[in-house]
């Protein structure tokens, strides 16, 4: 599991990579070429980015006849919100609970 | 682009004999996926049912092509929405890939038309029931966004 999500935010810590998710999430299904096109950067780049994208699982790829269609894959970006962000916010819940259940004491006391 | 097409991947750790059954039972799908189950007998043409707690098929259609454990796909028709309802039917196709102690899991969701509002509505669920089925085939337990049918629409 640490493994999957070091691959995720190793991939989103580069600003192209996310200009590149971007791109995806405004159009998903595009070929290197309309990605390049879009893109201020050499094909290579563009290349090396998305493959890094596509191991982080971040992009997935679909075959249509000859042409290989990149696709935002929101399934990780998901997995990140329910495992880091929503287990804050679970904190806070807890805090705020707990909170309510003191003052309450006090006011029955 | 002449067509709507949605891609969720997600690899589990798990074998695919058990993914496919947690992709078919309602024993399973229940848990992850808001309280749902599907009503079908899983062979080539038979009807496919998507169907709520309260009884009624949301959506519907048939199994186009079945094969246990690798791959399934499915029509998938919304029943009794103003908008989706319309569009007609879309196309839903699971492939399940073994590689190494995981199995890849590809879920396809496409719609010959632009900019399908079915499309783009099954994207919002999609990613939370996929997570949640990961994590009820690695941990035993789905996320508990996804436990309720309330909860999860």
């Amino acid at each position: 599991m640490a493994d999957d999500l070091d691959l995720v935010f190793k991939a989103l810590a580069d600003p192209g990579r996310r200009l590149l998710l971007d791109r995806l999430h405004a159009e998903s299904g595009q070929t290197l070429g309309q990605l390049c096109a879009l893109m201020e950067m050499t094909r290579q780049a563009v290349t090396k980015h998305l493959k890094l994208l596509e191991e982080a699982n971040l992009v997935a790829v679909v075959w249509k006849g000859r042409e290989k269609l990149h696709y935002l894959n929101p399934v990780p970006i998901h997995e990140i919100a329910e495992r880091w962000i929503g287990k804050f916010e679970k904190g806070r819940l807890e805090a705020l609970a707990e909170l309510k259940r003191k003052l309450e004491e006090k006011a029955d006391g | 682009m002449a067509d709507s097409r949605f891609v969720y991947v997600t690899y589990i750790r798990t074998t695919p004999e058990k993914l496919w059954q947690a992709l078919i039972e309602p024993e399973f799908t229940r848990k992850y996926w808001v309280e749902t189950w599907q009503d079908c007998t899983w062979q080539k043409g038979a009807p496919w049912k998507l169907m709520a707690p309260d009884g009624r098929a949301i959506a519907g259609g048939e199994v186009v092509e079945i094969d246990p454990p690798k791959r399934l796909v499915l029509t998938w028709q919304h029943n009794d929405h103003p908008e989706l309802t319309p569009e007609g039917h879309s196309r839903m196709t699971y492939t399940l890939e073994p590689q190494g102690e995981t199995v890849k899991l590809t879920v396809l969701h496409e719609m010959d038309k632009p900019e399908s509002k079915l499309i783009a509505g099954v994207s919002t669920g999609w990613p939370k029931f996929l997570s949640s089925l990961k994590s009820m085939l690695e941990t035993g337990e789905s996320l508990e966004a996804t436990r309720t049918w309330s909860k999860g629409k």
